[in-house]
Parts: C-alpha cells; sequence; structure tokens
C-alpha cells in the first residue's frame, strides 16, 4: 500500500523528493554524468547529430554551452508537454549563471541516460532538478571568474558578474562572457563544495515573467510537435485495435486492404495477451492491423475498408453501470479491508450527535490531450530511431529495446514538444507500436493515432466511489472520521493505477479516531495517471464532505477548515512533500480574505471554499458561483492561492493555474466516460465536451512567498475546484453534489 | 492535378485524391504543419484556417473544392518580410500558450474577427472564438492578447 504513505502517487517515480532534495556530492556528480573524480560534470553533450552541428561553442557541462559571440546555449532535459518546462528549467541555470537572458538560446537536450530522470510526471521536475541545476549554472560562472581573474592577473575573488559580463570594479575592466569562454572551458571545473549560490533577493530572473522559449515557433506555425516531424521517404501508418478493450485479431481482409489507393502494406501485430494496462517500461502491444499508406489520409481511409473479426474471450467486459450498483449496494457500509485504523472511529460516529454519513462517486475521464497519439519510428541496420512525445522519455529506450530485443544503445530517441500530457503521454504504448509498424518497413514510419483511437484507448482517471462517514463533538469540532474507499481493480488484490485513496495523512493525523476500509470492483479498463492523480477526483470528496460536516456543525466554513489543520506542523517531519498545516491554513484564509469571505452575496450568488494538499502543493481555492432556477451555473471568479515555494517562472506558473482551473471546471461540469461491455462508448469531442471560452471565469492567482524551495504546479491546483464550485451550489440552491461530472445531476454551464 | 492558391502563391497538390481533406494535404503533402489535427469532426477548431477571408475547420473541406479560392494559413499570417502580425505579437507578450497546439487555429478565428470588427467587446470574442478549444485552458490570456492586438491595430499596427 505505497500509495498509502505517499502524498502522490505517479508510479514512475523511484527517487523520493527527500533523497533528491538531500543529493550527496558524489550522487550529484554521477547524476551529471562523470563517473569520478572531485568536480562538476564536465562531459560532451552526447551523440544527438542536430545538437553537435548547431553548436560551434564552449561545452562546460551538459546543459551549458557559450559561443565565443555570447550566445549561452542551455539544453533543457525534461519533456515539454505544455507545464513550460522548457523555459523553466534553463531560468534556473541561467538565475545562477548570472546570464542575461537575451543572451540564452534552449534547446531540447538529447534522450539520455546522462541527464537522469527526464520525465515530466508527479510535478516534480523543477523541484528534482532545482539542486542540480543551480550547480550546473553556477560551476560555469565560476569557471567563468576563474578565467577572467586570471586573465587580468586579480584574484578571483575580486570579479564579479552581472549579466553575462566579468566586471573587475577597482580597475573598471569588463569582458563578457563569451570572450572567456574558450578559456573557461578548459579550466578544471570547481568543487561542487565551494560553489556559491545566490540568496532569494539576488534573484534577476526566477519569479519574473518570462514568456515561453517556444512561443515563436507557436505562433507562427513552424514543425515543433511530434506530429510535425517529416522524414524523406517516411510513410504513414494506422493502426485499428478492437473497440472491446483486450480483443484480438482472429481474421482480416488484408488482400482488400493492401488494393486500396495509396496503401504501400498492411498487417497484423499479433500483440500480447490481455488488456493494456499501465506500462511504460514494458513490452506490452494491443493487438491490431497496421495499415502503412503514402499519406495519413489514405491510411485513415483505408480503415473504412477494414473488417476484423475479433476474440474477445479475454477482452474487458466492463459496464459503467454494472459498478454503480455494486456500489449503490455498500452504501452506509465499510470495506472488509481496513488500510488503516486508530482509535475507533464506527463507535463514535455511532455515539456523536452531529454526524453525516454519504456516497460519492465520480466518472472514468480521458486525458484528450489535444494532439492525439503520434510517433516517428525508423529502423535501420538494427538500430531503431524514434521521435516521440513521451512524457517518460528515459523510459522510452530501454522499452523499445526490450520490445526488439536488442541493446539500448541501438535505440535513439529524440523528445519533441506534445501537444498536451495531462499524465496520458507518460506510458510508451504507441512508441512501442511505431517502433514494431517501423520494423517490418524499410523506410521512416510515422504512425498516427484517430482522435476515436486517442479517447477509445486511453489510460484512464479511473472512475470510483466512496463513503464517507464522521462526526463532530459538542463544540463543532471534527472527532472521527471513517471512509471506505470503492476502487476498479484488474487483479482483485491492489486498486488499477491511480484508482487507490491517498492521501490519508488528513485528517488522520489531527484525529484520535480514524478509520479507512476498501472495497475492490472487478475491471479491466485500462487506467493510468492523469493531472493529479487520485487527487483529482478524491479532493472534490474529501472538500465537499468537509463542508457538510461544518454545515452540520452549523459552522462557518473557513472556521472548521482552519480548526481541522490544528497546530502549524509538518505532517511527517522533515519531509518536504507532506502537509505542513500552517501552511495550509495560511493559504486557506488568504484565499478567503482576497475573496471577501462573508460579505453578503447577491441573490442565488454564493463563494465555496476549497483546499487540498498534493504534489507538494498546498493550494487554497474559493469559487464565486451563481445558480439560476434552470440549473445554470456561472462561476464569475475563481481565486487561487498557492504555496508551492520559490516560483521560478511568474507568467508560467500563473498560466498554470488558469489551465488547472479551467481543465477542472471542464471536467467537473461535463466530461465523462462509460463502458458497455468493454467498449469505450465516447470516441471524439461532439461526446465529450471541453469547456469553450464563454464559461470561462476570471481567474485570480497569488502565490504566497512562503521561503520554501520550489516544487512543481503542473498539477496541485487543479484538485481543490470541483469542492469550492460544488459547495458553492449547495450554498445557493441547498443541494448536495455527491456526483462527478454535475452535468448529469441536470446542471449546465 | 489539383493547385490551390495558399498563402498567396499557387501549390500543386500533384495526383491527389480529390476527397483529401485541405487539413491533410496542407501537412502531408505541402509540409504546412502548423494547421494541427485535434478531432477530424470540426469539433475543436486546431485545424482553423482562412478559406476567402472566413474562419473555416480544415479537416471538413475536401481540396477538389476548393481550386481558384484563397487559402491562408497560420504560415501565412505574418507579412512576407517576416513582421508578425499583431495578434502573434500580442500572443508572445502575454505568454498565452501552454502546450500551444491549439493556439495556430486561434490566432485564426481571432484574425478574422479583428479583420471585421477592430474593436470586439469580450461579447464579440466569445462569439469568434467559441468553436476553438483549449485543452490547457488559456481562455483568459487569449482574451486579453487579443484585446491588445486590437488596440495596436488600432492605433496603425502591422495586421
Amino acid at each position: 500500500m505505497n500509495n498509502l504513505q505517499d502524498g502522490y502517487n505517479d508510479p514512475l517515480d523511484v527517487l523520493g523528493p527527500k533523497q533528491a532534495s538531500q543529493l550527496s556530492r558524489r550522487e550529484f556528480i554521477k547524476l551529471s554524468g562523470m563517473g569520478a573524480g572531485l568536480a562538476l560534470a564536465f562531459v560532451s553533450v552526447p551523440f544527438s547529430k542536430s545538437v553537435a552541428a548547431a553548436s560551434e561553442g564552449s561545452e562546460f557541462n551538459l546543459y551549458v554551452q557559450i559561443n565565443p559571440d555570447g550566445v549561452i546555449r542551455i539544453y533543457s532535459p525534461n519533456p515539454e508537454v505544455g507545464q513550460g518546462i522548457k523555459t523553466a528549467l534553463p531560468m534556473i541555470v541561467a538565475e545562477e549563471l548570472d546570464a542575461n537572458w537575451d543572451d540564452v538560446v534552449i534547446e531540447n537536450s538529447p534522450v539520455s541516460d546522462e541527464y537522469g530522470r527526464q520525465r515530466a510526471g508527479g510535478s516534480r521536475s523543477v523541484p528534482l532538478r532545482w539542486d542540480e541545476l543551480r550547480k550546473a549554472g553556477a560551476g560555469v560562472r565560476a569557471m567563468l571568474i576563474e578565467a577572467a581573474a586570471g586573465e587580468w592577473n586579480v584574484p578571483s575573488s575580486e570579479v564579479t558578474t552581472n549579466q553575462s559580463m566579468l566586471i573587475h570594479a577597482s580597475s573598471d575592466r569588463r569582458i563578457s562572457y563569451g570572450e572567456v569562454a574558450n578559456l573557461a572551458s578548459e579550466l578544471s571545473p570547481p568543487m561542487v563544495d565551494s560553489l556559491k549560490f545566490k540568496a532569494p533577493e539576488e534573484y534577476r530572473l526566477l519569479g519574473t515573467r518570462i514568456t515561453g522559449t517556444d512561443n515563436m515557433a507557436l505562433v507562427t506555425g513552424k514543425p515543433i510537435f511530434g506530429i510535425d516531424i517529416q522524414l524523406p521517404n517516411m510513410l504513414y501508418a494506422s493502426y485499428t485495435k478492437c473497440p472491446t478493450i483486450g480483443g484480438r485479431v482472429v481474421e482480416t481482409n488484408l488482400d482488400d486492404i493492401k488494393a486500396l489507393p495509396g496503401v504501400v502494406t498492411a498487417f497484423v501485430l499479433e500483440g500480447t495477451a490481455g488488456v493494456p494496462m499501465f506500462d511504460p517500461t514494458g513490452v506490452s502491444i494491443t493487438p491490431g492491423v497496421a495499415i502503412v499508406a503514402e499519406s495519413t489520409w489514405q491510411s485513415f481511409k483505408a480503415r473504412e475498408s477494414l473488417q476484423v473479426e475479433w476474440d474477445t474471450s479475454e477482452a474487458s467486459s466492463d459496464t459503467w453501470a454494472d459498478f454503480v450498483e455494486a456500489a449503490a449496494e455498500l452504501r452506509g457500509k465499510e470495506g472488509a479491508t481496513v488500510l488503516a485504523e486508530q482509535g475507533n472511529a464506527p463507535r463514535v460516529i455511532n455515539d456523536a450527535t452531529t454526524k453525516v454519513s454519504s456516497q460519492y462517486n465520480f466518472s472514468f475521464v480521458s486525458h484528450a490531450q489535444l494532439e492525439p497519439q503520434s510517433c516517428v519510428a525508423h529502423w535501420r541496420e538494427n538500430i531503431m530511431e524514434v521521435w516521440s512525445t513521451s512524457q517518460a522519455q528515459s523510459l522510452v529506450r530501454g522499452s523499445v529495446a526490450s520490445l526488439l530485443d536488442i541493446p539500448k544503445e541501438n535505440v535513439i530517441a529524440h523528445q519533441l514538444r506534445g501537444g498536451g500530457g495531462f499524465g496520458r503521454r507518460l506510458n510508451n504504448d504507441y512508441i512501442r507500436e511505431a517502433a514494431l509498424i517501423a520494423q517490418r518497413v524499410d523506410v521512416p514510419v510515422k504512425l498516427q493515432w484517430s482522435r476515436e483511437d486517442d479517447m477509445s484507448f486511453d489510460f484512464f482517471r479511473p472512475g470510483g466511489f466512496y463513503n464517507m462517514q464522521a462526526s463532530v463533538d459538542e463544540n463543532g469540532k471534527l472527532n472521527a472520521w471513517n471512509s471506505h474507499s470503492i476502487a476498479v481493480s484488474a487483479d482483485g488484490k491492489e486498486p488499477n493505477v491511480s484508482a487507490g485513496l491517498r492521501p490519508i495523512d488528513f485528517p488522520r493525523e489531527i484525529l484520535q479516531h480514524y478509520k479507512h476500509t476498501l472495497t475492490l470492483l472487478p475491471s479491466k479498463t485500462p487506467t493510468g495517471p492523469w493531472r493529479a492523480p487520485s487527487s483529482n477526483s478524491y479532493a472534490f470528496v474529501e472538500q465537499s464532505f468537509m463542508h457538510e460536516l461544518a454545515v452540520a456543525a452549523k459552522r462557518d466554513h473557513v472556521e472548521f477548515l482552519v480548526e481541522s489543520m490544528g497546530e502549524p506542523k509538518w505532517f511527517r517531519e522533515g519531509e518536504d512533500y507532506s502537509l505542513n498545516t500552517g501552511r495550509a491554513v495560511n493559504v486557506i484564509k488568504i484565499a478567503a480574505e482576497r475573496a471577501g469571505w462573508g460579505a453578503e452575496q447577491p441573490a442565488r450568488r454564493a463563494l465555496g471554499l476549497s483546499f487540498y494538499f498534493c504534489h507538494a502543493g498546498h493550494v487554497a481555492e474559493v469559487a464565486d458561483v451563481s445558480v439560476d432556477q434552470n440549473k445554470k451555473i456561472t462561476v464569475h471568479k475563481v481565486w487561487v492561492v498557492a504555496d508551492v515555494g520559490q516560483i521560478i517562472n511568474m507568467s508560467g506558473a500563473e498560466n498554470l493555474c488558469h489551465g488547472a482551473v479551467i481543465d477542472a471546471l471542464s471536467t467537473m461540469m461535463g466530461l465523462e466516460i462509460t463502458m458497455t461491455n468493454g467498449r469505450i462508448e465516447q470516441t471524439n469531442f461532439d461526446q465529450y465536451p471541453l469547456l469553450g471560452i464563454v464559461s470561462r471565469p476570471e481567474i485570480d492567482v497569488h502565490f504566497v512567498d512562503s521561503g520554501y524551495s520550489p516544487t512543481g504546479l503542473g498539477e496541485p491546483a487543479f484538485p481543490p475546484l470541483a469542492g469550492a464550485v460544488c459547495n458553492a451550489i449547495y450554498t445557493v440552491t441547498g443541494d448536495r453534489i455527491r456526483s462527478l461530472p454535475i452535468r448529469k445531476s441536470g446542471y449546465t454551464i | 492535378m489539383i493547385s490551390l492558391s495558399i498563402n498567396g502563391s499557387t501549390q500543386s497538390l500533384g495526383d491527389i485524391d480529390p476527397e483529401t481533406p485541405l487539413l491533410w494535404a496542407l501537412r502531408d503533402t505541402l509540409g504546412l504543419v502548423g494547421t494541427k489535427y485535434g478531432c477530424g469532426i470540426a469539433q475543436c477548431g486546431a485545424c482553423t484556417v482562412h478559406l476567402n477571408g472566413v474562419p473555416v475547420r480544415a479537416c471538413q473541406l475536401q481540396v477538389g473544392n476548393l481550386e481558384g479560392q484563397d487559402i491562408t494559413t497560420i504560415e501565412g499570417v505574418a507579412s512576407a518580410d517576416g513582421t508578425l502580425h499583431a495578434l502573434q505579437e500580442a500572443w508572445i507578450e502575454h505568454d498565452v500558450p501552454q502546450c500551444g497546439y491549439c493556439q495556430a487555429g486561434q490566432i485564426m478565428s481571432a484574425a478574422a474577427l479583428l479583420a471585421a470588427n477592430t474593436k470586439p467587446n469580450d461579447d464579440d470574442i466569445n462569439a469568434a472564438m467559441a468553436g476553438n478549444i483549449c485543452r490547457c485552458g488559456t481562455y483568459t490570456r487569449i482574451v486579453e492578447a487579443i484585446h491588445t492586438a486590437a488596440g495596436k491595430l488600432d492605433q496603425g499596427g502591422t495586421a
């Protein structure tokens, strides 16, 4: 039950945040690609021809090259899927390098083990790279200072830097980074222990607003995404899988298909047995029919003539209505499996005067990132080269190598910008499909999923159910909690990926009487991490239920939430990724204050509050909502108050909070994936209504300057929103919404 | 042989199937990949281009029906000398994109709006942009950027 102990559950993460923030020098050097030695890594950027060709400057380490003309090239190691990491990580390097941002050119780094964890998941790219990138920048700055000091024959301690310039103040001499780059790069790198880092008040870049490094390319339509890759002689493939998830190909009309216009070849991939599961490192392949053609359109068009007999004997037979029925029978009951228990919550609740018992549920949802999956693969002479948008780039090479049974060194991976990720691209299933297809063709092949493929063959945010019971004492204070998670499971032992309840630190850490139980519902529908896994749905349950309790206790919601946190403390001392009640109370109070909590509201309009902690972020949100007589809601404004420590790029951080609010509002309003007999029933946006511009609320974002090191922001601003909106709706209407999406309860926006 | 007028020049598509959607002809045949595939059923707006100045979804147009008509894609929005359209400048200034995949389509819809209405209010913007989904949720900044661009155009900026 690992996921009960962690504040997050990116199933790919093995390096915990605590270890990462306390890397020893030895570990840092190892991480930087230098096997032995005393100093900061001094390593050639590996094997990518495009990188080598583009750079004529001096290489200082894995991240920094400086040209004689002053151009500073910084390699951004982690996948960019819209979270702004390609801009944010180089900002950290440039800050400690004391570079003028106008001199900086950013490129994606190659995919190489030298760069360690090249992943976009768990909101961890910034916190896990923070120390390493500061060292990379400060190390180069120290080398430049030493070189300039040597040139001027003055002590290094007298040389300062400012915006890519080296300065000796007393002799009024200045020289640019570019002018000493060659000399500096030949010096021995400094001892890591000797590096001097800036104090936050000395920052020139961090916390300022920097426009995204790819924005010029984006607004002019340059080829920049995975789907945009075009190679000479490239062919285009579609891949048709069984609509009933996990079905296998028995027979198909390949000869008819091969005769169609533009079709070059068509063949069956046998695939691996059983339904696909989240498997970014593995070798699983969903069976299907590949059609390789001269254009995307021809490969799509040919599918219309494809006839396949499927064997669904091992396929999913899931039906959403069955889950609903099973959960209804469990209403009010505990689960048979006890996951955590202290004191005697059932007795305390039973004896209490004021208590609440409710069942909540939420739907399966699809990632629906706007760029459907694609991957270009090229097989030649036992080498597989792939161009992909994986969020788990550092796992691509191993996965493809295992699949093809070739050495990992024979797999070359390129990272391209992804048109949205939201966790979907943490799985590498489509990359493996492309590799297998390319192995059968002697030119590069682009595998292109249709939107329908993308929505049908997702690794979904799992739907689920919670029975919630709790009581308050005679003073209206929360005193016992008994929750029961009813979760989907393929193996009957553990919840499927992202289907488990977590974290249970709150309110277990503050209560004497606490119990949590589990029931598993058999399910073969593939699930996976989806922006703020588990938190994205459980926060709605927890924070709506907390409001139910506040109402039952006749307490002000802000007061009740703040009181429930207790005294300021870390739930787990020394663990940066655990909830800090002081930081929680702070964001709750600031959000309430900014929103004007307590002021009289117009008719049919109210404020709703929610707080959630996940992925090391403490976030409170207040929603200002109107509800008309026909259950049409208007979300006028949302206040987001977040404590995620030091902000890297203020513009990107604010944008992520805007996006989290819109995404969460979109999802809670109208998004639902259902299945009948193993077949997904929604396949495109006409059945999956993403929120449009008309429904956007005004969004006020405020970051608390708490003095902590930075943590990630891709996820933690998402979870609180649904609770805030639903709590406001309750205050207006008295209707307690316990099911997502709320469209099913008759609400529109 | 089908030839189309795209961004002011005539482009031959060779012996392409006349039923081929403009979206795929632009991307695969002409290498104009700024126009994006999102849904294929005119629900997302990622493939928005201008047909005779009117914003349309390229996934719904067959190339066989388009000869002799003026098509503008995101690659043709800036001036030939590379000067950006006021909207493109505003998009960078406001740091609108997150993933950026929808933004070409957003800019095409906004450009058609500003060509017809130099001082749009929020309702005008909502109406013009309603068919363009941003999965990342950048709507706030899209609206701000359109207002900024409209202001610049009003003062004689580049369109």
